[in-house]
């Protein structure tokens, strides 16, 4: 049976008609035609789908979109538009982070969600927070280095602050 | 330091903001009005007779495709006419192809799959290269246990062992490696007015379009490929995106709709084509001076069900065996064997990272056995500008093996490390080196006999100019790299370069995008143009084209497997530490070093994301990429069983460029792709060895194998 359910996708209220269980990402991307989120694996194993629920990372392939009832999803079509966006976009440019850009989506995501719960982040906590986001292309250093340069130098764009937990 | 040239300086990538900002189409991105999806029935079995396949009742809009209605010949066109498009009587390895369900809804189509029954009469399958040579009847391909059989010689070794005063002898085996990929296998296929166009991931749009016509049994100026952002290659979308793309496109035809083919992740590491299981023997002949003056090398390769792209690896395997080093007297063989598994097929470095995990550790073993520093014994060996290769060819271009090894060591502090002593708190520390090459372009004359590539340059009123070829653009930098090339010879700014993805319908054949020749062939082709059209940049409208010509003064003999085996070579060596914990025998990488000869880099910036990534995804096969295969099945079927990398298993790699410069790629360049996956896991081997002091010969190198040498090894 379909459901209504209502949550905030990238700052706008919407609801939809559908089967609570199916998956956020066919949503996201069927539905709302929000295709940066990519299908790696459907089986929440690469990230590729990653997005921000609740300022979460989570890999929606594997979230049902009942569970984001009255919560708050966050894409990169939404992020894409913020001036945290501009600083990871410079700076992953001057990294060379890039390559077929198919976990591209996702990394960036995970980068966000990283900044915003600690943004003076070491390289091990880049790494640890990457962790889940898997790249065949750029062996990782680049990402790495290009999410550094941005908690450096994009000072005040994120939250000052710390929170170990994840 | 050598001054950076102004082609080197980081330019930016052109495609870099679609894909950041998650706006570039990839091939699942697209919805085509009215579009179908369609799911491929697949054999469950390793070698079998297909009696009766049951299909459930469909409904309406379902429709089942399969060898029947391949109009033209139900025959993939790569070297070898073996492998069907769709398995007919009888399959050959699990996960064949045998029909495609195509309708509105890909969770119907699935369960439709599921609900297939196939009535199979079993054969005895071949599931191993030893159980397909110790057959001696039913032989599951032609009149031999493998698909082709090479051997060559250089010098007179039967003279040479003779003489020698000590023989060591090794022997080797290394297991599958997936390309993984992050984005599927995908394809979209629509006919519109009589033209079948098919748009999707892939890295050699003409033979999709070959494939096309031969299974639809259309000309040419009725199938049109268009590559899409592609999420990654490596090899894996070498040849086997044809399969695909002919199965969407009978779909399209039978229904009339735009037809998506995409396949789910297990499906791709179960079906797809991967890097060769092999086994390597070799034994050198020294003579009393410590001096190798023969060689005897015999490679066997894991090919699979249908030969494919084999033979081709099997030769790159066999001219890249004999290493870096110069040997007067050789003997090399290899066989392709045939076995009831899944095609063995292109993976970034073909053939060659087989091929210098053997002989790199081979070296090793010999300086152990004779006493002598493994660096210095190498050294004693390494090929130099104008020498001969294995097979008889003149090295041109300068050979810098010397400085790229001292470069490496520096860099890593090599000879410090390996004389430290090696346990600092209960762990066992090693470091370990290897030196490789990798051949740049098609083997021998293939460039001009079967590829021929061809450029094309337009230049507009506007003063802009675009640039036509058929090399894809993978992540790895194509569009980019190939429009400074233009930039910088026409002397314009890189905004004024317009080069799209490839679309058959437009561009002309500049070759796959494969064997590391994208920059050191078409490149060349592109500067050429480029050189041609500078001279008419009055005109207000000036084409140009430049077509491959065979570099004079080279030759190859292809049966006798003599001469300029490739056009060009980079060369390269790595230094990787590890840590080896005594108690679990896991293996942690404490460094990588790397030191490249690419001639000059197209690009830095992109240059350092294909060193990056080719060294982890060698580190990848080197000790934690395990495919196993039980009765013909992949047992690793996710990206969870079957491990890749991860930010986390990816220690520092530091890498310096030593720039000599090549006679023939544009602006001195050289190829590189590949080059940067081979050295690797010969060096991650050679550093395992060194902690635990007992030989290593097999890869991965994982912790169980560890586990096993340290206690009966
Ligand atoms: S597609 Fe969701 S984790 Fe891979
Ligand atoms: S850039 Fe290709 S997978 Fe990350």
């Amino acid at each position: 049976m379909d459901n209504a359910i209502c949550f905030l996708l990238n700052n706008r209220s919407v609801t939809l008609q559908a089967d609570p269980l199916r998956s956020l990402l066919d949503t996201l991307r069927e539905d709302f035609g929000l295709t940066g989120a990519k299908k790696g694996c459907g089986e929440g194993e690469c990230g590729a789908c990653a997005v921000l629920v609740d300022g979460r990372l989570v890999n929606s392939c594997i979230t049902p979109v009942i569970a984001v009832e009255g919560k708050t999803v966050f894409t990169i079509e939404g992020l894409r538009e913020t001036p945290r966006f501009q600083e990871l976009s410079r700076c992953f440019a001057q990294a060379g982070a890039v390559q077929c850009g198919f976990c591209t989506p996702g990394m960036v995501m995970a980068a966000e969600a990283l900044l915003m719960r600690n943004s003076f982040p070491t390289e091990q906590d880049i790494r640890t927070a990457l962790s889940g986001n898997l790249c065949r292309c750029t062996g990782y250093s680049a990402i790495v280095a290009a999410i550094m340069t941005a908690a450096k130098e994009g000072e005040g764009l994120w939250p000052a602050s710390f929170d170990p937990g994840i | 330091m050598l001054e950076m040239k102004s082609i080197s300086v980081p330019a930016g990538r052109l495609d870099f903001s679609e894909k950041m900002t998650g706006a570039a189409k990839f091939c699942q991105d697209l919805r085509p009005h009215g579009m179908f999806y369609a799911k491929t029935l697949r054999s469950s079995k390793p070698r079998a007779k297909i009696r009766a396949v049951r299909l459930p009742l469909l409904p309406d809009n379902v429709v089942i495709v399969d060898w029947r209605d391949v109009r033209g010949k139900n025959i993939v066109p790569i070297v070898t006419d073996d492998q069907p498009f769709f398995a007919r009587d009888q399959v050959n390895y699990i996960g064949e192809p045998i029909l495609v369900a195509t309708g509105p809804n890909p969770d119907e189509l699935r369960k439709i799959i599921d609900s297939i029954q196939v009535d199979y009469e079993e054969l005895p399958a071949v599931l191993t290269i030893e159980e397909a040579l110790s057959r001696t009847s039913d032989i599951i391909y032609g009149d031999h246990p493998w698909f082709v059989s090479y051997e060559y010689l250089k010098g007179d070794p039967d003279t040479a062992i003779h003489e020698a005063a000590i023989s060591v002898e090794d022997e080797f085996h290394t297991g599958y490696q997936e390309q993984a990929y992050l984005e599927p296998q995908s394809m979209l296929a629509e006919q519109k007015d009589g033209v079948m166009t098919v748009r999707g991931s892939m890295q050699c749009p003409f033979y999709v379009e070959e494939a096309l016509m031969q299974a639809l049994g259309w000309e040419r100026t009725r199938v049109r490929v268009i590559q899409l952002p592609t999420g990654g290659g490596f090899g894996g979308k070498e040849d086997y995106p044809s399969i695909p793309a002919v199965h969407a496109a009978l779909a399209a035809i039978k229904t009339g709709r735009p037809v998506m083919l995409v396949y789910d992740r297990g499906e791709d590491i179960m079906c797809t084509t991967k890097r060769h299981p092999s086994c390597i023997r070799v034994k050198s002949h020294l003579d009393a001076n410590n001096h190798i003056i023969a060689r005897e090398i015999e490679v066997l390769s894991d090919a699979g069900a249908y030969c494919g792209l084999s033979g081709v690896v099997l030769q790159r395997m066999i001219y890249s065996v004999p290493g870096v080093y110069q040997v007067q007297n050789l003997r090399v063989s290899g066989r392709a064997c045939a076995t009831n598994k899944v095609p063995s097929g292109a993976f970034r470095g073909f053939g060659g990272p087989q091929a210098f995990f053997a002989i790199e550790m081979h070296m090793e073993h010999v300086a152990r056995e004779i006493g002598v520093d493994p660096l210095l014994f190498r050294k004693t060996h390494f090929l130099r500008q104008g020498d001969l290769t294995a097979t008889g060819g003149r090295l041109r271009s300068p050979v810098e093996l010397e400085a790229i090894t001292d470069s490496v060591c520096t860099l890593s502090d090599y000879y410090e490390k390996r004389s430290t002593p090696k346990e600092p708190g209960g762990k066992l520390r090693g470091i370990g080196f290897s030196a490789f090459f990798h051949g740049c372009g098609f083997t021998g004359a293939d460039e001009r006999d079967i590829i021929s590539a061809r450029v094309r340059l337009c230049k507009g009123e506007d003063e802009t100019v675009n640039l036509y070829v058929s090399s894809a653009e993978l992540g790895q930098g194509a569009i980019t790299t190939l429009s400074k090339i233009a930039a910088e010879t026409l002397d314009i700014p890189l905004s004024q370069v317009l080069c799209g993805y490839p679309d058959t319908g437009v561009c002309p054949n500049s070759g796959p995008t494969v064997a590391s020749r994208t920059i050191l062939v078409v490149g060349r082709l592109v500067q050429e143009a480029a050189l041609k059209m500078k001279e008419h940049w009055d005109e207000a409208f000036c084409e140009t084209e430049s077509h491959f010509r065979y570099p004079g003064g080279f030759s190859f003999d292809k049966k006798l497997h003599t001469g300029d085996a490739y056009l060009e070579y980079a060369w390269g060596a790595n230094v990787v530490e590890v840590e080896v914990d005594p108690i679990t025998y896991s293996c942690n990488i404490l460094g990588a070093w790397a030191a490249f000869d690419i001639g000059t880099p197209i690009d830095t910036t992109i240059a350092a994301g294909q060193v990056h990534g080719g060294m982890t995804q060698g580190l990848g096969y080197g000790c934690m990429e395990v495919l196993d295969m039980k009765a013909g099945r992949p047992l690793q079927c996710s990206l969870t069983d079957y491990m890749i990398p991860t930010s986390l298993d990816v220690c520092k790699i530091d890498f310096r460029f030593v720039q000599s410069e090549s006679v023939l790629g544009p602006y001195g360049a050289r190829g590189m792709g590949e080059l940067t996956l081979v050295g690797a896991a010969p060096a991650l081997a050679a550093a395992v060895e060194n902690a635990i002091g007992k030989p290593v010969t097999q890869l991965p190198v994982t912790s169980e194998y560890i586990m096993e040498l340290s206690r009966h090894g």
